[in-house]
């Protein structure tokens, strides 16, 4: 892609240098029709004049255009970024604030994750290099059985809310389009209403005026009531329920533009060559024309699914009962934000960078391989 | 020819009859399990006290009453910070983060998709790297940049790193890659046009479902700005919050914490009914290449 770019730029710089400027009025003449096109409106045209009799007057500012083989690679490199150095100005503002609060961060965290610095001295002992990791994973039983947790929640969530989205999104795809567009807002709308989620709370609260509760011991199934979100039995699989209530977002909405995309008439061709049902529709033709959304869908599904922490608060409790529903993001919290142990909760963090980082590269190292 | 069928006034392929049953089936159950916690917060929301501690309880309310919401709104305006103000603390948050985070990102999502300048691909995969993890690594960092910066207890703490979300810039520049040709650009240099007019008269009135897209995003995690470590004095909390802090409350609050979640859900899904179509068109465009 950016080797044609830069193709592409090439010539239209020697265009310009060697054009006559009849012919430089024409290409004009077309940009004004390019406009209009996209447009529809005729308010863009008169910017495009006004540019038009400008045109002559810059034309012998610009050098002889200097050609690839004519330089190294360092010296075409420095070329390039003099002659697009306004593309750096536009990214600046934006990645000055991205730097300093997403990657700068992480650097931070590996740094002081070798420090036990905790907020109140700085000394020059605080160096204590591998010994937060050490800590970590052979003294810290409570951050072992979190990693534990982590994981179960990641690989139960992450692939079924993944699937899910996927196949719910593939069997509404050919409904009509507003029966689609309400289907599509009563699934999604879980995932971006913010804390309803704690109405799981109230249906399962732990007294006989939850609402399971309150229907089972109606019913005579149950005699009390059960502790459900306070159960080291229960808590963990209704979280992850509850997690799947909310997972159909980003990877839904990606998959259900991604279906829409594909050319029917892939599917007639399919249909006769052989394609006997939808199961081998999918996999021969939907599948393979999915790729690019399939790999965006699973990094959503991957990120969100170690993401959860703050749902397991609010309805387990922090900590959560014997730890059951114990997450790394919670041990982060409780050395960060209530011990103040910066230098150790950062070690956590980094430790949790990675496993997202690995999980993320991992799967989609596996997904650009099938069908190739 | 069995397998074509005429399903809808229209002739399907490979669509059989059963796997139709199925698949209906199918969704029904789901859109059961979806929807009805969604209609229990509302129908909550509606009871009245003695419905409320009622059982068995009922999923349904008999004597439909608004006075879980008046409840809310008296016990807002009770704490010594007045209901506006944490209204208005989430709606500037809101405005200024997203106003900010759509200005940096449709600037760079630009340069990066069609400015072909050295280290636009280390860019781009570094802002693909960082959809990979979630906010809660950069968290305990990002407290002590603040304190340092200054901006502790400042809704700036919050507004300022929403501008660097990525979400937004990523699925910009992914639809400005299919949706912008480079000859329409090409054309608008050629004519002396300065790369910023050609940003802003050309590719941003065609990727309008792009920002969009992107407006909504921010929105809805700005929206949702609950408890933040970044802010401790009252007076700028967030609405969230707010709710938040009633639903702590326990029994007596029960109505009117179910009524705070029905005003905090109702604005993000009005919002994604008006531009969900804006929204499909840009997601189209979101897949990975590599």
């Amino acid at each position: 892609m950016d080797e044609r770019n830069e193709q592409l730029n090439e010539d239209l710089e020697k265009d310009v240098c060697d054009t006559p400027v009849q012919e430089v009025e024409q290409e004009v003449e077309k940009a004004d029709l390019h406009n209009e096109g996209i447009d529809g409106e005729n308010e863009q045209a008169p910017v495009v004049e006004e540019k038009a009799e400008e045109k002559p007057e810059a034309k012998p500012k610009k050098k002889k255009a200097i050609a690839r083989k004519d330089m190294t690679l360092a010296q075409w490199t420095w070329h390039e970024m003099k002659r697009n150095k306004v593309a750096y100005l536009m990214i600046l503002p934006f990645m000055l604030v991205f730097i300093l609060f997403t990657v700068f961060p992480v650097g931070l965290s590996l740094v002081l994750s070798f420090t036990n610095f905790n907020m109140l001295s700085f000394d020059s002992d605080m160096w204590i290099w591998f010994d937060n990791y050490l800590r970590l994973f052979f003294e810290d039983d409570i951050f072992l059985l979190a990693c534990k947790n982590t994981l179960v929640f990641a690989m139960v969530t992450g692939p079924v809310s993944y699937i899910l989205s996927f196949l719910v999104a593939w069997f509404i795809n050919e409904l009509p389009p507003r029966v689609r567009a309400l289907v599509t807002l009563v699934f999604y709308a879980p995932s971006i209403s913010g804390a309803v989620y704690t109405i799981w709370g109230v249906l399962f609260s732990n007294d006989s005026y939850g609402w399971v509760n309150g229907t089972l011991m109606d019913l005579g199934i149950l005699d009390a009531p059960v502790l459900w979100f306070y159960d080291e039995n229960y808590a963990m699989p209704l979280c992850i329920v509850v997690a799947l209530w909310m997972s159909l977002g980003t990877a839904f909405l990606s998959f259900i533009a991604g279906l829409q995309t594909i050319d029917k008439s892939l599917f007639e061709a399919a249909a006769v060559d052989g394609i006997k049902n939808r199961w081998q529709e999918l996999w021969y033709i939907t599948l393979p024309m999915m790729r690019p959304q399939l790999m965006f869908g699973a990094v959503m599904a991957i990120t969100s699914s170690f993401g959860f922490g703050g749902v397991v608060t609010a309805l387990c409790g922090f900590p959560s009962v014997n730890y059951s529903c114990h997450t790394i993001m919670h041990c982060l919290d409780d050395y960060g934000n209530q011990r103040w142990e910066v230098g150790y909760a950062s070690a956590i963090a980094f430790v949790l960078f990675l496993i997202m980082i690995g999980a993320n590269t991992l799967v989609n190292k596996m997904l650009s391989k099938v069908g190739q | 020819m069995q397998k074509m069928r005429v399903r809808n006034h229209q002739v399907v392929l490979n669509r059989s009859v059963g796997g139709d049953a199925g698949i209906f089936f199918f969704l029904a159950i789901m859109g059961i399990f979806m929807f009805l916690p969604m209609v229990y917060v509302v129908v909550q929301s509606l009871k009245p006290l003695d419905e409320l501690w009622m059982f068995p309880p009922k999923f349904y309310v008999s004597k439909p009453t608004f006075k879980n919401f008046m409840d809310l709104f008296t016990l807002l305006s009770d704490s010594w910070v007045p209901f506006s103000r944490y209204i208005f603390n989430t709606v500037l948050i809101t405005a200024a983060g997203t106003f900010g985070n759509l200005v940096l990102s449709s600037l760079a999502a630009y340069a990066v998709s069609k400015i072909p300048f050295p280290g636009r691909k280390g860019v781009f995969w570094i802002i693909q790297r960082s959809l990979m993890f979630t906010s809660t690594v950069t968290a305990i960092a990002n407290f002590l940049t603040l304190s340092r910066l200054g901006l502790m207890d400042n809704p700036l703490a919050i507004i300022i790193p929403a501008w660097g979300s990525t979400m937004g810039l990523y699925l910009m520049k992914q639809f400005m890659d299919s949706s912008i040709s480079d000859a329409v650009l090409e054309s608008a240099r050629l004519d002396g046009c300065s790369e910023f007019r050609t940003f802003w008269t050309i590719a941003m009135p065609m990727v309008k479902p792009a920002w969009l897209t992107l407006i909504i995003y921010s929105f809805q995690g700005l929206w949702n700005t609950g408890a933040s470590a970044y802010i401790y004095s009252e007076q700028w909390k967030t609405l969230n919050y707010a709710i938040t802090q009633i639903t702590a409350g326990g029994i007596a609050r029960a109505g009117a914490s179910a009524a705070g979640s029905v005003v905090m859900m109702i604005v993000p899904i009005l919002v994604f009914v008006v531009s969900q179509s804006n929204i499909i068109e840009t997601m189209a465009s979101s897949g990975m290449k590599d």
